[in-house]
């Protein structure tokens, strides 16, 4: 069913565009409006009484007249058509393909505002992912279904992060990264070179054919960014539950759509919350990142690793904040570590994961897994602390203890959370009991006597001999 | 029945004209997919609707109806064990992976009765007139409707009845019959009666020691959880959930991830119930409206959460309610106040929040029922103040209605120090009332402990400013030795692994063990400074560190152990002694 209205329009507001209601069509249907300079924008219908209808123009409306406006109703919500054949193909923010080739044959459309995943149904995300990053892996593990964000900041290394989870991700065991593994990535509002950068990367890593992009780029129109994300997991739902795949979906950079929701909102009229963003937020963001989990008897899974910049580096301006409350935690990036060139500058004392306890341990990882990382957290929160201490009173002035600390909290920023190649679990934890070794077994709180004596007082006397 | 015809849509907002009456807070059903919506103004002919579900595809012309009847939910003995959605309507049983709109009412299942009524008795409103048992064994009362009673007509024989058939007429005193199913519907927005309030003075044993026993809250009582995103306030809640002893948990999942209700409902069924030894799952009920749900029936799930516990409250059963977020039913609120077009206030909260949520926290609360039993409802709410700012209204509202405010601290939870409860910024206006409890149940000194305990974690905060700037060995000894015990306190007492297997839940009775034991070590240790010891000297001490892992190591089947391990701490302390007097002496 395709109808149009002609001349029907009475008024063009900012996106909204107000027509008379000569049809009968419902809330949220997609329609297509073609201005007289021959360009179709896709909409949706916002609102409707018995005269008129409010239809809210998701591409730019400049050009736009009264007189010749065509509008085209689809007589439903917007939708994507969807195939396996979408992975290695290169789309536009309303999915429309821009790689030159022929346009994707659907097999199925889907809703892109998609439906929530019923709680029942959901199988509680347990595969422990190794990501080669040690303050991922040993400190914040990720597993498969997860949503978890890098809190970043401008000119931070994000992206390049973010690549090398996306192709270095894997089970542990599995040797290489199996064909059922899929990517999908949204760049919104991003700068063209920074598409460009992981469209090369993933193509050095021969992971672009695995690959759907969906690509907003800085220049592109604003209304369009908040249907970016929408059909970047619209894809990612598909190939993850029914094509089966698992699924990693990169969204870049959510800051980039939080900017325009508040543009779109403010020009809407709405009445704005704090600074200035939508008081709905919240759950526009929720209806994006709960776009992730696993489903019972269902093979996929969709794990979310979105990245936003915060403004002014900013852990509590709304966007990170709202953000945190959604996701199951987040990795912050610290412009100090990159200053010092620790590379991945991961602050591993704000970042969490929320899911690891359900991922790590004897079952998944390792049985001392969750005591080690535990005791580390506590170690470098005291070394943090310290260090405040000896920035007051000199490190003379510290108690023999706190210089112990002290060292520790170096060494763990140089030896675990840098590191200049991927690691193992396994040399992960390595790594860390290393560094417990450097502290006296009775600040070790956390662990237990077996877990000392098995992997700490060894390496304790080991070290005290390469000193001498 | 009523018809309207919708005039226009905006969001979950929709006008329509009506053909017949209206009420206001009437329950209506919209369109063809008999989508759930409530009336919320009047005007002339026109209706305005809050549509409960996503309206996507409605249109101008489709029908409204309402049944003259306000929102409400049909309570019954299939609520344990199962979960629900913001409305209460369940969400087990459905075909698909995704949840559609549209009305779905679960199965109505079978259930064993058994009459307590005979035919010509009088049954008074809230009174019981039979028992259920579910398949699992766990036995239910029926009960009157609180604003039904009369004289029982028939009642059926013992057996096996579908949920909503009628086992039970009554004739009401103006003489019409009144059937009665296994449960009832009662409106959500009115408080169930109770024939009175009791005084609080027994408390809700959490299990987790911060919280008996340094912020306790009471059966009955309210309590408030703020805390930034990653300070644990949704571990602490489900561990409230795992670990406490009320007969019933109603968990409230309001706008927070689905994930989470994944793993409960996952981890749920696999523990055991510490007061009955029954999996966990057949204590509890859930109400999930998660983040990705329709934000409508967010404002309207609180009220169906706290009407499910009432219920079970009227059955004798003290029930606890934990609603995870308060604060994204707040935000619900504010964002349906911003498109009927009210006045935004502070923050941009309607101003009708405050009452609103002291219209919530006053539903907790010890009675004794219509029935003439005791029940409580303790209700804990989780706060999710925007960048952890305690100032924000919904914190500050709250803090007006609770006795128990567990303030979460991004510190102690970024050292990875669970539960993060900040033991300052805390507080429990219940702990003086609660103290003959404790008296009762093995610890007389609860309230001087407590009092030491939360004394010196206060000296430390502040000592801890000063050896900021003079540095740490430069404060006296006894200040140094503050120091060590407030650690000590932190370390071996507070800090509590919601996934320990051995510490996820701590009895009142190892709870005390461990408070005297700590206290204990606090004694000996100001006596041997006192006497001239160096603090650093107690940090060596060899019982320090079985002291520090006590909760770790020491299980609640073994608290024989405990006192072991206070006679290998007054050793120590002895053989201390004796060293520094021996030490004196060749000194001088």
């Amino acid at each position: 069913m395709r109808l149009t209205a002609e001349g029907a329009a009475t008024r063009i507001e900012g996106p909204l565009l107000f027509l008379r209601r000569t049809l009968d069509v419902g809330l949220n249907d997609a329609v297509q409006v073609v201005g007289g300079d021959g360009r179709t924008r896709l909409g949706r219908i916002a609102a409707i009484d018995e005269s008129f209808m409010t239809i809210e123009v998701l591409e730019s409306t400049s050009g736009l007249a009264l007189s010749d406006t065509v509008v085209r109703f689809f007589g439903e919500p917007l939708t994507f058509g969807l195939a396996p054949s979408i992975l290695g193909r290169v789309f536009n923010g309303v999915g429309r393909v821009i790689d030159g080739g022929p346009p994707v044959a659907a097999r199925q459309t889907q809703r892109i505002e998609g439906l929530p995943i019923n709680p029942v149904q959901r199988a509680a995300p347990r595969d422990f992912i190794e990501t080669g990053v040690t303050a991922l892996d040993l400190m914040n593990s990720l597993v498969r279904g997860q949503k978890l964000p890098i809190f970043s900041g401008g000119g931070l290394p994000h992206d390049r992060l973010a690549v090398e989870i996306a192709t270095h991700a894997r089970l542990r065991h599995e040797s290489a990264t199996g064909g059922d593994f899929a990517i999908v990535f949204a760049g919104i509002g991003v700068p063209y070179d920074s598409a460009e950068f992981f469209r090369r990367s993933l193509e050095q890593f021969g992971a672009l054919e695995r690959t759907a992009l969906f690509l907003n780029l800085a220049s592109d129109s604003s209304t369009q960014r908040l249907l970016t994300p929408r059909f970047a997991l619209t894809a990612a739902e598909y190939l993850a539950f029914v094509e089966g795949k698992h699924v990693l979906a990169i969204l870049t950079d959510m800051t980039n759509y939080a900017e325009a929701l508040r543009e779109v909102s403010s020009s809407k009229g709405e009445i704005p919350s704090r600074k200035g963003f939508p008081g709905y937020m919240y759950s526009d963001l929720a209806s994006l990142f709960e776009r992730a989990g696993c489903i019972r008897g269902v093979k996929g899974t969709l794990t979310q690793l979105s990245i936003l910049t915060m403004p002014a580096d900013d852990i509590g301006h709304p966007i990170p904040d709202l953000t945190g409350y959604i996701t199951e935690g987040q990795i912050v990036l610290s412009r100090d570590l990159d200053r010092r060139a620790v590379y991945p500058p991961i602050d591993v004392l704000p970042s969490l994961s929320r899911l690891m306890k359900d991922g790590i341990g004897e079952r998944y990882t390792h049985a001392d897994h969750p005591a080690l990382s535990s005791q580390l957290y506590a170690a470098y929160a005291r070394s943090v602390q310290a260090r405040v201490l000896a920035s007051v009173v000199g490190e003379e002035g510290l108690a023999a203890t706190d210089r112990q600390y002290l060292a520790f909290g170096t060494a763990f920023e140089n030896d675990l959370v840098s590191q200049p190649e991927a690691r193992t679990l396994e040399q992960s934890m390595e790594a860390g009991w290393r560094l417990l070794a450097g502290l006296p077994a009775a600040e070790l709180t956390r662990l237990s006597d077996a877990q000392i004596a098995a992997h700490v007082a060894p390496r304790g006397a080991v070290r005290a001999d390469a000193k001498r | 029945m009523s018809r309207a015809s919708i005039r226009s849509i905006s969001g979950p907002v929709l006008h329509a004209t009506v053909s017949g009456p209206f009420r206001l807070r009437e329950a209506v059903e919209v369109g063809p997919q008999a989508l759930l919506g409530e009336v919320v103004r009047l005007h002339d002919d026109e209706i305005v609707v809050q549509v409960y579900e996503d309206t996507t595809g409605l249109r101008p012309g489709a029908e409204v109806v309402g049944h003259g009847l306000p929102l409400a939910i049909r309570l019954g003995p299939g609520l344990l064990g199962n979960i629900f959605d913001g409305l209460l309507r369940p969400l087990s049983g459905a075909d698909s992976a995704f949840v559609a709109p549209g009305m779905h009412r679960a199965a109505p299942s079978t259930f064993a009765f058994e009459p307590r009524v005979a035919a010509r008795d009088t049954l008074a409103p809230g009174a019981v007139y039979g028992i259920v048992t579910a398949a699992s064994g766990r036995a239910q009362r029926c009960i009157c409707p609180p604003d039904v009673g009369g004289e029982v007509v028939a009642v059926a024989l013992a057996g096996d009845y579908r949920e909503d058939a009628t086992i039970c007429t009554l004739r009401l005193p103006d003489g019409r019959t009144h059937e009665l199913a296994m449960g009832h519907h009662w409106p959500v927005r009115t408080p169930r009666p109770v024939r009175r309030r009791l005084p609080s003075i027994v408390p809700l044993v959490t299990g987790q020691r911060i919280i008996d026993c340094l912020f306790p809250v009471a059966q009955g009582g309210r309590a408030a959880v703020p805390g930034g995103f990653g300070t644990g306030k949704t571990v602490l809640l489900e561990a409230l959930a795992k670990g406490c002893n009320a007969d019933v948990i109603v968990y409230l999942g309001c706008g927070e991830r689905g994930n989470e209700m994944a793993g409960v409902l996952e981890e749920f069924p696999q523990l055991t119930d510490p007061k009955t030894g029954r999996p966990l799952m057949e204590r509890t009920v859930i109400v999930a409206n998660t983040s990705n749900m329709p934000v409508a029936a967010r404002e309207a799930s609180i009220y169906c959460a706290i009407t499910v516990a009432e219920y079970f409250r009227d059955q004798g059963q003290d029930v606890a309610l934990m609603a995870d977020s308060t604060s994204r039913w707040a935000e619900a609120l504010r964002e349906v106040s911003g498109r009927f077009g009210e006045l935004p206030g502070e923050g941009g909260y309607p101003a009708y929040l405050s009452s609103r949520l002291a219209d919530f926290y006053e539903r907790a609360a010890i009675v004794e029922t219509l029935g003439g039993d005791h029940g409580s409802v303790t209700v804990i709410g989780a706060i999710s103040p925007p960048s952890g700012d305690l100032s924000e209204p919904v914190t500050s509202h709250t803090k007006r209605y609770v006795k128990a405010f567990w303030t979460l601290d991004a510190k102690r939870a970024q050292a990875r120090f669970y539960p993060a409860v900040h033991p300052l910024q805390s507080y429990s206006e219940d702990a003086r009332d609660l103290a003959p409890w404790w008296a009762a149940n093995g610890n007389g000194d609860w309230l001087k402990l407590r009092r030491r305990f939360l004394t010196l974690l206060d000296d430390q905060a502040h000592l801890e400013r000063m050896a900021r700037i003079i540095g740490k060995d430069a404060l006296p000894l006894r200040q140094q030795l503050t120091l060590l015990c407030a650690d000590l306190v932190n370390d071996a007492f507070l800090r509590q692994s919601a996934f320990s297997p051995v510490d996820r839940v701590c009895s009142p009775r190892r709870q005390a063990l461990m408070m005297r034991l700590v206290g204990r070590f606090v004694d000996l240790a100001e006596a041997a400074v006192a006497a001239g010891v160096h603090p650093d000297r107690l940090g060596e001490l060899p019982s320090l560190r079985p002291l520090q892992r006590m909760g770790e190591d020491i299980p609640d089947a073994e608290l024989a152990r405990f006192a072991a391990l206070e006679a290998n701490l007054d050793r120590d302390f002895a053989e201390l002694m004796r060293s520094h007097g021996a030490g004196d002496a060749t000194h001088r």
